[in-house]
């Protein structure tokens, strides 16, 4: 006689730090399910241990993503049945950072990087000024607006060979994050900015492989961002001592 | 090959890589045959009878066909670094098969011309 049994979903999951090994925990197959929801079932059911990070389920905080079969993703936007192959999904923590335990891994370097690359906003005007008029058409605005709508949860920077090959490569998101305060007129230090990502570990260290816009949940592509910084850094280098780059300079001052 | 480099902006960085890298080695041993003729013509010459063999023409039509896509791939990456996208994500992806296509191309004509 045969037992009708649910369908089963078998998952492996990396346990432990970078000594550790994975485990397969068999969860049940639903209809709608995602991977964070498999992740959940198994801290739930079988492994109260787990570690592993999330909060909003719903793409918006970028602090699910894992490596699911190899490959960089939201767990909570990632439908179990676009990934698994025959039945199975292997889950571990995204490459280019420590591990803590389990799915976690330490974002700290990510967010240093992020200061590195002169990611911090400095503003040309306080509070009892008008706001800055900023024509939403102009080219400048209109490559902010293309890479502005990241929120930081590294999978671009899991991604990115280049990051795994040089540490001290600041990788796609911060430049990405650079390339928006470059090209904001309100941001006081454009020029500190532009230079910080020149620098050594900047810019000129990506090899536009693609796989940052490739993987970007959000459809960022920090590989046109980063070109960009190549070229104005490029352009920055030829007009360096010359008339332009002292009007650049004066723009930065603050008003 | 891992599961988050299998697209075709990798495959062109590999492309170009792996190209680069093969005449970064070619072009010492191409100096190094050159040089031959301080030696004498003679010298030079028992060494051009070599490049008469088939094995031979096989690897120029290598050479030739690493040059080429070496080149077109270049251009896109110069093409991406130096020129504003035209739109958002316009990483020309379409560019890198006809860049291949182009490649093998050059190499038909070389072998016509060789032939």
């Amino acid at each position: 006689m045969d037992a009708v049994s649910p369908k089963s979903l078998s998952v492996r999951i990396w346990r432990g730090k970078d000594d550790g090994r994975f485990e397969t925990y068999e969860v049940p197959a639903r209809d709608n399910q995602t991977v964070l929801d498999v992740v959940t079932e198994v801290q739930r059911r079988h492994e109260p241990a787990l570690a592993y990070r999330f909060a909003c389920r719903v793409g918006v905080c970028g602090s699910c993503a894992m490596t699911v079969n190899g490959v960089p993703r939201w767990t909570c936007r990632t439908h179990v049945a676009k990934v698994a192959e025959a039945g199975e999904i292997t889950i571990e923590p995204l490459r280019n950072m420590p591990r803590i335990k389990d799915l976690a891994c330490d974002m700290a370097g990510f967010f240093d990087k992020w200061q590195k690359a002169g990611g911090r906003f400095t503003g040309t005007r306080n509070r009892a000024e008008p706001p800055a008029a900023v024509d939403p058409a102009s080219r400048k605005r209109v490559a902010v607006d293309a890479a502005i709508e990241c929120i930081n949860c590294a999978v671009c920077y899991s991604a990115c060979d280049v990051v795994s090959w040089n540490e001290e490569y600041l990788g796609p998101a911060a430049l990405n994050r650079a390339w928006t305060l470059v090209n904001d007129e309100r941001h006081a230090l454009r020029r500190t900015t532009l230079d910080l990502a020149m620098e050594q570990g900047g810019c000129g260290n990506c090899h536009t492989q693609g796989s940052c816009m490739r993987h970007c949940p959000v459809g960022i592509s920090p590989t046109e961002s980063i070109a960009g910084l190549k070229r104005m850094s490029l352009l920055s280098f030829l007009v360096r001592d010359h008339a332009a780059a002292d009007a650049l300079a004066k723009t930065e001052e603050p008003a | 090959m891992r599961a988050h480099r299998s697209h075709q902006a990798y495959w062109a960085f590999v492309g170009h890589r792996v190209s680069g890298i093969a005449l970064a080695a070619f072009l010492p041993l191409h100096f190094l045959t050159l040089a031959l003729v301080l030696k004498g013509t003679a010298a030079l010459d028992s060494f051009l009878v070599l490049a008469e063999m088939p094995l031979f023409k096989i690897a120029e039509w290598g050479l030739v066909v690493l040059l080429a896509v070496h080149f077109f791939f270049g251009l896109r990456l110069l093409f991406l670094e130096l020129h504003p996208w035209k739109r958002a994500g316009d990483s020309r992806l379409y560019w890198i098969v006809p860049s291949l296509f182009a490649a093998f191309l050059v190499g038909a004509v070389f072998v016509a011309g060789v032939v």
